[in-house]
């Protein structure tokens, strides 16, 4: 096997912010269902946060010009939460966000976000708060998320975050596109299934 | 870290390897499909040259953009057919078993699992829909994942996860003849917050839990990822094994018995260590209703809505949206709230008992003049079941359009829809702005007897106060 991790690693994510301010922003407000209605993710960037940022006579930040560049998105708790959409990570994704700084992410939320390589970190209500007013101060000064470390660097200052421990070795080792990872072991994949008693052995491939 | 649970049983009997990065990559049991999530994970296999690796572990139906009135071929909406083709070329390229419409088995993929003994207890579950916790009922492993997960289990068979925490939430007390497990499951997601499960998966178990039907405990299941939690699961029992008995998929006599060996063993040890232990009393859940924009933010049909004073502070500005979105204020109940729109259906409430509880209620009823309501079955076989006892013309007299089988007006992409600033009464799991398909729609969760009591009066109504 060659040293070629089977994804790109992610060690460092930077650019200038954009604060999304609220608790619970759900998935139906980041990509509403209606734009679900694709067979590829193709051309989601246009829908992110489409009925708040388009639809909506309140200002968004990301139809503001100060942040529209902006590829570094605080927000603060409980982000992501409802459906298991990709098609929500893939937007913002698409839009150019590539890294996210919150108080909390829903589970199925942030686990898309590692399945394409953008990083989730946490840090407590205050602290994102201040990154948040950092940001509207700063439009254009950059943010680094620093997977490695931990940390997130802005305006001369550098502040500790939290990663979850998989999801940092993951990026920072290029194997968030576990594909290639679990298909090498498909030998050991086999054996479970045929240990188990309710897959019936026709069921179980033949090795490849 | 948790020991002895069926959490713990049924992670270690799918275990195939620690990845370096520190997640488990676990076997998958059963892998659910359909045309909203599965496209994409398919094209990515095309361009990597992978097949799918156990395709009769896997099963696929059509719910989401599906039309509930007029399905000819090809349909009218040009991106639902494309979405609807898409999965018949791939389940038919790869051997999938296809619950089509054609079939009479399509229905949405929580509803059609379990009723054709696909879900069984002791499986890992995935599907690319996070109301697949809805299968925990059985005591199955089942959790929603997004498509490039969905890809994985295609192409190895297996899913990468990281071992959470077990929170064992222990119903006790007794439900009062007027309340259900939906006001229950509201009231304790209202208890523990919209976020209170990230990082556990939820064990429920105690007297209150042991005496539902599977439907009910479905019901509970299925509302676990609005609590937070990917995946909930109740520990099978005697009501789980009548229930699975003589389904398509379930195997008969001696074989039976040996299956049940292995659902048996899974189950949660009685000294079993949980990471979390809560304790909720169902005896103070009365008819509730949500009257905001989460599932959390939830009050008695006759209970005054909380001032931001009254709530954590976390939870206050989502409130502030909340009374904005909803235009209500604290103090005031919801009883009496108008509603123009009322929806029975979704993989929360849309199963042959809830249908029956609604029609029940509705019985020497009709439907408000000014209110449009639909019923939408679960599942084919749920429709076909409804009609073999009469519930369609109870429905049908009352005043209800009877719709075919989907996810319908639960979030809107199959043409069913709110428009403008239309209220619904619904009994299905989410209240979020736009989840109904407008931006501007009003969305109140609640039973599906109190949806039928909405429809009568045109407004929220405690459904006690009906005449009967």
């Amino acid at each position: 096997m060659s040293d070629e991790p089977p994804a790109p690693r992610v060690t460092s994510v930077s650019g200038t912010g954009v604060p999304i301010r609220g608790n619970d922003i759900d998935t139906d407000q980041i990509l509403p269902a209606r734009f679900m209605k694709v067979v590829t993710f193709e051309g989601l960037g246009q829908y992110a946060f489409y009925d708040q940022r388009v639809e909506s006579e309140e200002p968004h930040p990301l139809e503001d010009d100060r942040f529209r560049e902006g590829s570094i998105m605080a927000v603060n708790a409980n982000f992501g939460s409802g459906s298991s959409r990709e098609h929500a990570p893939q937007a913002l994704m698409r839009w150019g966000v590539e890294g996210l700084i919150g108080e909390s992410f829903a589970e199925i939320f942030r686990g898309n976000c590692l399945s394409l390589g953008l990083p989730t970190v946490t840090a407590d209500s205050e602290t994102v708060t201040e990154i948040q007013d950092w940001i509207e101060a700063n439009p254009d000064g950059d943010i680094e998320i620093d997977v490695a470390e931990a940390t997130v660097t802005y305006g001369g200052k550098e502040i500790d975050v939290e990663i979850d421990d998989a999801q940092k070795r993951a990026l920072t080792e290029g194997t968030w596109d576990t594909t290639a990872v679990m298909k090498a072991n498909f030998e050991q994949v086999r054996e479970r299934a045929a240990a188990l008693p309710y897959i019936e052995d026709e069921e179980i491939p033949e090795a490849r | 870290m948790s020991e002895g649970t069926l959490y713990d049983h049924v992670w270690n009997e799918h275990l195939v390897e620690t990845l370096p990065t520190g997640q488990d990559q676990l076997f998958v049991g059963l892998h659910l499909i359909h045309e909203v999530t599965s496209p994409q994970a398919f094209g990515m296999l095309r361009e990597r040259d992978l097949d799918v690796a156990f395709p009769e572990r896997t099963h696929a139906t059509v719910d989401h953009v599906i039309p509930t009135k007029d399905r000819s071929r090809p349909l009218e909406d040009e991106a639902a057919e494309e979405m609807l083709s898409a999965l018949e070329t791939n389940t038919s390229e790869a051997g999938i078993t296809y619950s089509g419409p054609e079939t009479g088995d399509q229905g949405i993929a929580h509803v059609v699992g379990p009723e054709q003994g696909l879900t069984q207890p002791g499986m890992t579950i995935v599907c690319g829909d996070s109301h697949t916790a809805t299968h925990g009922a059985f005591g199955a492993l089942a959790f929603g994942i997004g498509t490039s997960q969905i890809r994985d289990v295609l192409a190895t068979g297996s899913v990468a996860a990281e071992k959470h925490d077990v929170r064992r939430i222990e119903i006790t007390g007794e439900l009062s003849e007027a309340a259900t497990v939906k006001d229950l499951v509201l009231g304790l997601i209202r208890e523990l917050g919209t976020d209170g499960g990230v990082g556990y998966v939820y064990e429920y178990g105690g007297p209150v839990v042991e005496a539902m039907s599977m439907e009910e405990r479905m019901t509970l299941a299925n509302m676990s990822i609005e609590g937070g939690a990917t995946a909930g699961y109740i520990n099978p029992d005697e009501t789980t094994y009548e229930y699975l008995q003589g389904r398509d998929a379930v195997p008969e006599g001696e074989a039976f018995e040996e299956r049940k060996a292995y659902w048996e063993s899974i189950r949660s040890n009685p000294d079993a260590i949980y990471d979390d232990v809560v304790e909720f009393d169902a005896s103070q859940i009365e008819p509730s209703v949500t009257w905001g924009i989460t599932p959390g933010q939830v009050v008695g049909v006759t209970e005054p809505i909380p001032a931001p004073a009254d709530l954590p502070a976390g939870q206050r500005d989502a409130a502030e949206r909340a009374y904005e979105h909803m235009d209500v204020s604290p103090g005031e109940t919801m009883d009496g709230y108008g509603v123009d729109v009322v929806f029975l259906g979704s993989c929360t409430n849309g199963r042959l008992p809830d249908l029956r509880a609604a029609a029940e209620v509705l019985e020497g009823h009709e439907v408000d003049t000014d209110v449009e309501a639909l019923a939408v079955p679960g599942s084919q076989r749920v429709k076909a079941a409804a009609e073999a006892e009469g519930l369609d013309s109870i429905f049908r007299e009352a005043g209800f359009e009877w719709r075919d089988a989907g996810c319908s007006m639960c979030l809107g992409m199959n043409g069913d829809r709110l428009e403008d600033g239309q209220v619904s009464a619904s009994s299905t799991n989410r209240n979020f702005v736009g989840r109904q398909g407008s931006k501007d729609g009003r969305t109140i969760l609640m039973s599906p007897e109190m949806v039928a009591a909405a429809a009568i009066e045109g407004e929220v109504t405690d459904v006690r106060t009906l005449d009967q």
